[in-house]
């Protein structure tokens, strides 16, 4: 802990160059998962907040995404854990919250910013109580290459076959990798593949519910035909996608050497800065013209108070401002693709981000299918759908094998409740 | 361990008794008692406790009954062991026949820049093994690796597959990675022990008429044995502990569909978590308390039956 805030100490004196001298500053420190965001945090975000609230000094302190949750398990077990925690969606936080590690926050003045839906992910079961502040939600589609579209004399699909001919014109025409994805880092066939596409059959959150209530079960039609479609990506994909990282799939894409990716909103501002050519993007194609479009809109980031910080005062005068519009618009300018659940409108300027924003206009929005209650056992319907993603694209396993599999697992421990 | 234990045997043999080997060894014995003997008894304290109806409690064998009796655990735990037997198989098959090679190769008298290979193919051994994954996985990408193309100029571009990426290769590429990287220690211990062999002795053969190939097999490899020995040794307690290597290059889920998931990562999946999967001490601790039992096992079996079955000459 003393180490921990002498090295924030140490970074923070050095990047923001306070000359102040040592009096009785407070000190917080964040701990979170999203490293790419130091520099807004730093050069954006928390001078903001300093600004108004002198006395209280805040330090970003990321550790890596894959990391995180067992590293602040490990830490918070320990009571080295920093003031505030960036909070997982649903189950890993409110895990947390369970065993008093995070604090209540219900009554926290700027709650009343946010709808119930907002609040979903950092609420217990029944609804009493809220742990974490919501920051932003990201929603699934495909970016796509708007100069190569325009060469090749391509629109944008709207429906499951128009997506399968635009693939195969790419491909026929040979100078684009139709999509960039890769299968070697598993939870990019499952979140930007199965989860990205998955809702326009599974019908949102009547499949999502229905399936937690267990009126239906993962070998239903809803369920697998996303994995058959997937499966059919595996032509489209470039040479070698079964080793290809995520990395590698981002920079395909940015290079020009890719025409389409299935995305999530997050990748907005790396995109915006890594990529040379215009981008758009679309929604998840439907089966038919004119069938409901359902898009996963994951509540996917917020942030609490560790229960045990000394400095809970301070650390609830910042969750308060992260809760204010003010925060809201800052944060969502900075982080195009990373949307406010908060009530107040937040005007943005990207247009890769209004495009995205817009589908919550037309579609109905759901969360990912297996975040609420379901991975709560072991085996984990999370990590278990990312390893047959990958197998039912790289055809290790059949779409109707791989979701035998996930229903036996799930079955193993998860009853429905009656 | 062992010459520790003699020499208590003859202090106390003799008198009066030095107490200055004690005091030696306290600060060795301290440090090991604190970071590996007490963590080891924890970690199967642990293995018999598991939390029931929230409350931590002592279960007996309950958590190896779960581990061995539960479908989905046995076999996820029968599939990390069958890869982690593969893993090392592949490491005796491979690196320690390469390393006794280079090791004799090394050791020819009229060998030039010996030094410089020697140094050379030791160095891998000297890098983080997230270096070592880092640029492997970079040589191996089907899209900016450095493989595909190497093979391309010398037209065996056809032979190349992702490797990393497919079920059945996948497991193979990685223990190659660390064959590589490893490959270095059997060559150095053996290297050591075939310098040591007395010039007599060759001289001796080669008066026989035991030249070449024969005297490498007749006279130099029984004589070099007790150090291939430890090696083997060295090789399968460095196995079973693996974990770094497959965690840098596949990930904590050791994909494609789990095919290089060895104990070690099994382990630490079990018992730090991973993604929304949150962490379980007590299996966790079950899991590590049978890699114990397994290592524990490998190397009596070496120590009680091979070790004293092995013919040692003094010259």
């Amino acid at each position: 802990m003393t180490r921990t805030t002498i090295k924030g100490l140490l970074l923070a004196s050095s990047i923001l160059g306070s000359a102040g001298l040592a009096h009785a500053d407070t000190t917080l420190t964040i701990e979170s998962w999203r490293n790419d965001d130091l520099a807004i945090w730093q050069e954006k975000l928390i001078p903001a907040f300093e600004a108004k609230n002198p006395g209280i000094k805040v330090v970003f302190s990321p550790s890596a995404p894959t990391e995180y949750n067992a590293a602040l398990n490990a830490k918070l077990d320990a009571g080295s854990a920093g003031d505030l925690i960036t909070c997982r969606p649903f189950d890993p936080s409110l895990e947390l919250y369970n065993r008093k590690h995070l604090a209540d926050l219900t009554g926290l003045p700027g709650m009343e910013n946010f709808s119930d839906v907002a609040k979903s992910a950092w609420t217990t079961d029944d609804g009493k109580a809220t742990f974490c502040v919501p920051m932003a939600s990201v929603i699934h589609g495909f970016i796509y290459n708007k100069d190569a579209f325009d060469q090749l004399g391509l629109s944008v699909p709207t429906t499951e076959e128009e997506f399968f001919a635009v693939l195969e014109k790419i491909k026929a025409d040979g100078n684009y990798i139709p999509m960039a994805m890769g299968t070697k880092d598993l939870w990019e066939a499952a979140t930007m593949g199965y989860q990205n596409i998955g809702p326009n059959y599974w019908k949102g959150e009547e499949g999502r519910l229905a399936l937690i209530k267990g009126d239906q079960k993962l070998t239903d039609e809803a369920w697998v035909e996303p994995y058959r479609v997937l499966a059919k990506w595996k032509d489209y994909l470039g040479d070698g996608f079964e080793a290809q990282t995520y990395p590698d799939s981002q920079n395909l894409f940015t290079l020009g050497r890719a025409a389409i990716y299935p995305a999530g909103s997050w990748e907005i501002s790396g995109f915006n800065t890594q990529a040379q050519f215009k981008m758009g993007a679309f929604p998840p194609p439907v089966k038919k013209a004119g069938d409901t479009c359902y898009i996963s809109d994951h509540n996917d980031i917020g942030i609490g108070l560790n229960a045990k910080s000394p400095n809970a005062e301070a650390a609830k005068t910042f969750l308060t401002w992260v809760a204010s519009p003010e925060f809201a618009e800052i944060y969502a300018n900075a982080l195009p693709g990373f949307f406010s659940l908060n009530s107040t409108a937040v005007k943005m300027t990207d247009p890769l981000a209004q495009e995205f924003v817009s589908w919550r206009e037309k579609c109905k929005s759901t969360i990912r299918s297996t975040y609420r209650i379901l991975s709560r056992g072991t085996p984990n319907l999370e990590n278990e759908t990312w390893v047959e993603s990958a197998n039912v694209i790289n055809g290790t396993d059949t779409p109707e094998v791989a979701a035998k599999k996930l229903q036996d697992g799930l079955d193993s421990w998860y009853k429905p409740a009656k | 361990m062992k010459p520790r234990e003699t020499t208590m045997d003859v202090s106390e043999l003799k008198r009066p008794r030095r107490w200055h080997i004690l005091i030696f060894l306290l600060p060795a014995l301290i440090v090991y008692t604190a970071v590996m003997i007490l963590p080891l008894i924890e970690t199967l304290r642990q293995s018999f406790y598991n939390t029931v109806d929230g409350q931590y409690a002592f279960v007996g064998l309950g958590n190896f009954k779960v581990l061995f009796g539960d479908p989905r655990w046995a076999a996820d735990f029968w599939n990390a062991l069958r890869n982690n037997f593969f893993f090392f198989l592949i490491h005796m098959a491979v690196q320690n026949p390469i390393g006794v090679a280079l090791a004799a190769m090394l050791s020819i008298p009229r060998l030039r820049f010996s030094a410089f290979y020697r140094t050379a193919i030791f160095l891998p051994t000297l890098l983080s093994f997230v270096i070592v994954g880092f640029i492997w996985k970079l040589i191996l990408s089907p899209i900016w690796g450095v493989a595909p193309y190497l093979m391309d100029l010398v037209g065996l571009k056809w032979l190349f597959a992702p490797w990393l990426g497919r079920p059945d290769s996948a497991l193979i590429a990685v223990s190659l990675i660390s064959v590589w990287q490893y490959i270095g220690i059997p060559m150095m211990l053996i290297y050591a022990a075939l310098l040591n062999i007395p010039d007599e002795v060759i001289e001796a053969a080669e008066l026989d008429g035991v030249t070449g190939w024969s005297q490498f097999w007749k006279i130099k490899l029984p004589l070099i044995l007790p150090a291939i020995g430890i090696v083997s040794i060295l090789t399968f307690v460095g196995n079973f502990n693996a974990f770094d290597l497959i965690y840098t290059v596949q990930g904590a889920l050791a994909g494609p569909d789990k095919s290089t998931d060895i104990l070690g990562t099994l382990l630490y999946r079990t018992f730090f978590g991973f993604q929304l999967q949150l962490g379980d001490r007590s299996m966790g601790a079950t899991i590590a308390a049978i890699m114990f039992l397994i290592i524990l096992a490998g190397v009596s079996l070496y120590l009680f039956v091979i070790q004293r079955r092995m013919r040692r000459y003094q010259f």
